[in-house]
C-alpha cells in the first residue's frame, strides 16, 4: 500500500492535513510498535533523542519499515500525519515552568474520536456518570453559558456546574467554573479552576488518535498547577473519570457523529455540542461522522 | 419457505425475560429493542436508543414507572415513551415531541410479543390457546429465517412421556414465521410450536412452546432432551449455511413512519372514555380517563388537559397522576357553585363509559427535581396538581411538605393516596383568612437556599403566599404558583394600537375588546386557552411598548421586566406596543 492509497483509506483532506497524536512520547521504545491511523497500519520507534520515527506499514510481511511519516513531538507527545500537516495548535500553558504535565493514559474506545470530543465538552451528564465526584444529583442543571469561534477554534465560556466534592479537603459542593477549547476536529481541551490557586487553571486535554472511522484511541493529557498528587494520584483519578466515560461511549448509536441536528435531539445545554457540529460541517470534515447532507 | 414478512408480529423475549426493574435487550430485524416491564404489569417494547445522544436504553435505569438514560437522566414514561423531565434544565417541561419510538407489545404463550409494522395481533395458535404452555430454552441460530423454517419442519423430538421412545413427527400446521409439530411414541403425544424471531437477515432464534406443561419430575429432562436436539438442528442448519456469506445486515427495517401508538385526530385532540368515576371527597368527583385506541400522550407533574365536554363547553383540569400512571389520565373535580355548565355537566351527567375528547397534556407549572427540599401549599381543589407533584418526589426519594388548607375534614382529597406515599402531609382545616396568613407567614419564615414553593388554589391564597413568602426575603423564581382562574377585575377601559414584527401589521385596540380579539379579526391565529390571563398559552413577548398586565401567569419580576405579556388580557400604558408576532 502506497501513500495514495492510504488516502484511500481516508479520503477527508481537512483530516488527513493534520497532525495527530499516535503515542506518548515517555511510551515510545527502542522496539518498534504498531499502530493505526485513519484506517492506515503505522508504527513507530524511539531511535535516540529528540525524534522518535514513524513510518507506513504497507507491507505485512515487513512491518519494521516502510515509507517514513513526518513527526512532530509535542506536548509529551509524538504526532504524525497522513497528509501535508497544518500547524498544530498553541497551549501556552505547557511551557509554565511549575505545571505537572503527563500523559494519564492512551485509552482504546470503541467509539468515533468526535463522539469523545462531544463528551468531554458535556457538563450535563457530571451526575450521572461520575457520581460523587464530578456532580451529584439533584443538582442537575446546566445553566446558559457562551460559545464563540474565536480565530478557527471553538471556545465555551462561562461554563458552571456543581461539584460535591471540588477538592480532596474540601467539605460540602460548590459551583466549579470550566472553559472548553476546541482546537482541531478531534482534539479538546479544558481550563478548570484549579483548587489549589484560584488564579490559575488547570488544563486537561483529550487528544484522540482515530484509529478507524469507529475506534479511536483517547490520550489523555494533563498540565495541572498541584504540587501535592503523585503521578500515580493524578494518572489514577483522571483514569477513573474516563473509565466512567467509556462505557457509554461504546454505548452510543450510531459510533459516527451524526452532523445533521435533526438526527439527535440538542437542547440548550447542549449548545457546545450544537457548535461543534457545526463546525466540523463548516470545516468540511467526513471522516468519522454522519456528514448532514 | 419464503421470508416472512417484516412487519409481521414475532417474539421477541420471555414474559420472564422482563421482570420487574430490570431492562432486556432485544433485536429484532436489525432493530435494536428495550423491553422492559413496568410497576403496573404493562410490558414497554421501544427503540433501544434515547432521542438525546443515542445511548442504548438498556443501559439505563427502569425505575418502575419511567425509564431513565444513564448518561444525562431523560426519563421516558410508562406506555407513551414521551419524554417527562430533563434534568439539565429542570424548569422546563419537555416538548411533547420529544418522544422515543414505541412499538406496540402484546404477551402470549409466555413470550413478548412486537411488530415493526403497525397492525394486527400475533397469531393466534389453536393448540396453545388456553393451554398450560411451557417455554423451552430460546435458541439463537445464524441462518437466515428462511433457511430455519425449512428445517424446522425436520425437527425430530419424542413427547414429553417418552423421552426415550422412537417418535413419529408430524407437521401440524404452518404459520408465517413458525411451525407445529406432533409427536407421537408409546402411546404418548406432545404438541411443540416454534417461532421463528429474526434478529437480522442472518441471524435468528428459534423459541419453542410446548402445548402441554410436563409433569415436575419431567420438566428437566425434557428441557435437556429439547436443547439437544435443538442443538444438533442448529449445527445441521448453520453448515448448511456455511459459505453463503451472511452479507452485510440490512439496514434497520423501515417503519411506517405515520404509525404512532399515541392516536390524535387533526384538531390534535384525544378520544377517551370514562373508565370510572368515583367520590373522592365532599364535592369532589373523581374520574379516570382511558383511551379509546393506543396510549394517551406523556405528561409531567403539575400538567394540566382541556377536557372537550359533549355540551361544548372546553374546561382545564389538572391531572393527578403520578409518574408511570400512564393507563388514563386522573382528574378531581370540585363542583362550583356558580358552575357554568362545566364542573356542573361533569358532577350531574357524566356517566361511565361516556366518551369525550381531550387535548394532550399542557405544563405552565413545571416542577424542579434539582432542590433538597420543596413546598407545596394547597387550598382546596388546588390539591390536584400538587398530588401528582406529591407523587413524583416521593418517588425520587426528594424531601417534600405538603400544607392543605380546606373547610373541614370531609373536604379533604386524596388523603388514603397521600399516605402512602413519602410526603409530609399538614393539614390546615376551617381556618379564618387572618389564620390562614398566619400559618403561611409561619411555613416560609425560613427561606432556604435550596427550597422551592408551589402553591395553587383560590387567588387570595395565592396572593397570601406570595406576599407572605416576599415579605420573608424569598426571591420570585422559588415561588410558584398556579391560578384555577384570574381574580383580577378586568379593566379593559384603555384603547391603544399594536405593531405586529413579523406580520407587519398595525391594528387598534378600542376599549372593550382584547388584543387576542382584535388579532383574531384580522385572521391572525394566536394559541389561546382560558382566555382570562391564567393558563400562559397566549404568552407573547413584548418587543417595544409599555404593557399593563393584567394576568396571574407571569411572576412580579416577569410583569416589572415587560418582555412578555398574555394578550387575552393585557392592556398597554403606552400608545403603542410592538409584538413579537
Ligand atoms: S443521551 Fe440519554 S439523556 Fe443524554
Ligand atoms: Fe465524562
Amino acid at each position: 500500500m502506497s501513500l495514495t492509497e492510504v488516502s484511500a483509506v481516508c479520503t477527508d483532506r481537512v483530516i488527513l492535513d493534520r497532525w495527530h497524536p499516535i503515542s506518548a512520547l515517555a511510551e515510545t521504545t527502542p522496539v518498534p510498535q504498531r499502530t493505526q491511523l485513519l484506517g492506515a497500519a503505522i508504527a513507530h520507534r524511539r531511535v535516540g533523542d529528540p525524534e522518535p520515527e514513524v513510518w507506513l506499514v504497507d507491507d505485512a510481511e515487513t512491518p519494521d519499515a516502510g515509507p517514513p511519516l513526518p513527526v512532530l513531538v509535542r506536548y509529551g507527545y509524538v504526532w504524525t500525519s497522513l497528509g501535508d500537516p497544518i500547524d498544530l495548535f498553541e497551549i501556552p500553558e505547557f511551557d509554565e515552568p511549575d505545571r505537572r504535565r503527563l500523559n494519564a493514559g492512551s485509552i482504546h474506545v470503541a467509539t468515533s474520536a468526535p463522539r469523545a470530543v462531544e463528551n468531554f465538552l458535556d457538563l450535563g451528564h457530571f451526575p450521572y456518570v461520575h457520581t460523587g465526584l464530578l456532580g451529584a444529583e439533584p443538582h442537575t442543571e446546566v445553566t446558559e453559558y457562551d460559545v464563540d469561534i474565536v480565530d478557527g477554534e471553538i471556545w465555551a465560556t462561562r461554563c458552571q456546574f456543581f461539584q460535591p466534592q471540588a477538592a480532596q479537603n474540601a467539605s460540602g459542593g460548590q459551583m466549579t467554573q470550566y472553559t472548553y477549547r476546541v482546537p482541531h476536529p478531534y482534539c479538546v481541551l479544558l481550563y478548570k479552576s484549579c483548587a489549589i490557586d484560584p488564579t490559575r487553571r488547570d488544563t486537561i486535554g483529550l487528544f484522540l488518535q482515530a484509529t478507524s472511522p469507529e475506534t479511536c484511541r483517547a490520550h489523555n493529557f494533563l498540565c495541572m498547577v498541584d504540587e501535592e498528587s503523585t503521578d500515580t494520584q493524578l494518572r489514577r483519578f483522571q483514569q477513573l473519570i474516563f473509565g466512567q466515560d467509556k462505557p457509554i461511549l461504546e454505548n452510543q448509536q450510531p459510533k459516527r457523529l451524526p452532523l445533521d441536528p435533526r438526527v439527535e435531539t440538542p437542547i440548550r445545554a447542549d449548545k457546545s455540542a450544537i457548535t461543534y457540529r457545526r463546525w466540523l460541517t463548516e470545516l468540511g470534515v467526513r471522516y468519522a461522522v454522519v456528514p448532514a447532507d | 419457505m419464503p421470508t416472512p414478512p417484516d412487519t409481521a408480529w414475532y417474539p421477541v423475549a420471555r414474559s420472564d425475560d422482563a421482570p420487574a426493574r430490570h431492562i432486556f435487550h432485544g433485536q429484532l430485524l436489525s432493530q435494536e429493542l428495550a423491553v422492559w416491564r413496568a410497576d403496573d404489569g404493562f410490558v414497554n417494547v421501544w427503540q433501544n436508543r434515547c432521542l438525546h445522544r443515542g445511548v442504548r436504553l438498556t443501559v439505563g435505569d427502569n425505575d418502575g414507572g419511567e425509564l431513565v438514560c444513564r448518561y444525562h437522566g431523560w426519563r421516558y414514561a410508562n406506555r407513551s415513551g414521551g419524554c417527562t423531565y430533563i434534568p439539565a434544565h429542570p424548569a422546563d417541561a419537555p416538548a411533547q415531541t420529544i418522544c422515543n419510538t414505541v412499538f406496540p407489545s402484546v404477551e402470549r404463550f409466555g413470550l413478548i410479543w412486537t411488530t415493526l409494522g403497525s397492525d394486527g395481533e400475533p397469531p393466534l395458535v389453536d393448540t396453545l390457546e388456553g393451554a398450560s404452555e411451557f417455554g423451552l430454552r430460546p435458541l439463537p441460530v445464524n441462518a437466515p429465517a428462511d433457511v430455519v423454517l425449512d428445517h424446522l419442519g425436520s425437527y425430530r423430538f419424542a413427547p414429553a412421556g417418552a423421552l426415550t421412545g422412537d417418535p413419529a413427527v408430524r407437521v401440524a400446521g404452518i404459520g408465517d414465521a413458525s411451525i407445529e409439530l406432533v409427536s407421537t411414541a408409546d402411546g404418548h403425544e406432545s404438541a411443540a410450536v416454534f417461532f421463528v424471531q429474526p434478529v437480522d437477515a442472518a441471524r435468528c432464534v428459534i423459541r419453542g412452546v410446548l402445548a402441554a406443561t410436563p409433569g415436575e419430575a419431567l420438566a428437566i429432562p425434557v428441557l435437556r432432551h429439547h436443547n439437544h436436539r435443538l442443538s444438533v438442528l442448529r449445527d445441521r442448519i448453520e453448515s448448511s449455511v456455511v459459505g453463503h456469506p451472511p452479507g452485510a445486515s440490512p439496514a434497520p427495517a423501515a417503519r411506517a413512519d405515520e404509525r404512532s401508538v399515541v392516536p390524535a385526530d387533526r384538531a390534535g385532540l384525544h378520544h377517551v372514555r370514562v373508565g370510572r368515576r368515583w367520590d373522592e371527597a365532599d364535592g369532589i368527583v373523581g374520574f379516570a380517563l382511558e383511551p379509546i385506541e393506543g396510549q394517551l400522550p406523556a405528561f409531567q407533574p403539575g400538567a394540566h388537559i382541556d377536557v372537550h365536554l359533549p355540551n361544548g363547553l372546553v374546561r382545564q383540569y389538572s391531572l393527578t397522576n403520578g409518574p408511570g400512571q400512564t393507563r388514563h389520565y386522573l382528574l378531581a373535580v370540585k363542583r362550583e357553585p356558580q358552575s357554568s355548565g362545566g364542573s356542573s355537566y361533569l358532577h350531574e351527567s357524566l356517566a361511565e363509559g361516556d366518551e369525550l375528547h381531550v387535548s394532550a397534556p399542557r405544563n405552565n407549572f413545571p416542577l424542579r427535581r434539582d432542590v433538597t427540599r420543596t413546598l407545596l401549599i394547597a387550598g382546596g381543589i388546588g390539591i390536584t396538581p400538587l398530588v401528582s407533584m406529591a407523587h413524583a418526589l416521593s418517588h425520587a426519594g426528594l424531601e417534600h411538605e405538603l400544607h392543605y388548607f380546606a373547610r373541614g375534614p370531609e373536604h379533604l382529597a386524596f388523603a388514603t393516596e397521600i399516605d402512602r406515599l413519602s410526603t409530609r402531609l399538614i393539614t390546615h382545616l376551617g381556618l379564618s383568612p387572618e389564620a390562614t396568613g398566619v400559618a403561611l407567614r409561619t411555613m416560609v419564615a425560613d427561606p432556604g437556599p435550596d427550597t422551592q414553593i408551589y402553591v395553587c388554589g383560590p387567588g387570595p391564597l395565592i396572593q397570601a403566599t406570595r406576599d407572605a413568602a416576599a415579605a420573608a426575603g424569598w426571591p420570585d423564581q422559588a415561588v410558584h404558583f398556579e391560578y384555577f382562574a384570574n381574580p383580577t377585575v378586568l379593566d379593559q377601559s384603555s384603547s391603544f394600537e399594536v405593531s405586529l414584527a413579523r406580520s407587519a401589521l398595525t391594528v387598534s385596540v378600542p376599549a372593550g375588546r382584547t388584543i387576542l380579539e382584535v388579532l383574531r379579526d384580522h385572521g391572525i391565529a394566536v394559541p389561546a386557552s382560558c382566555q382570562q390571563g391564567a393558563c400562559g398559552t397566549c404568552s407573547t413577548r413584548v418587543l417595544e411598548g409599555e404593557p399593563a398586565h393584567q394576568d396571574v401567569y407571569l411572576n412580579d419580576s416577569e410583569h416589572r421586566a415587560g418582555d412578555a405579556m398574555m394578550i387575552c388580557v393585557s392592556r398597554s400604558h403606552s400608545d403603542r406596543l410592538v409584538l413579537d408576532i
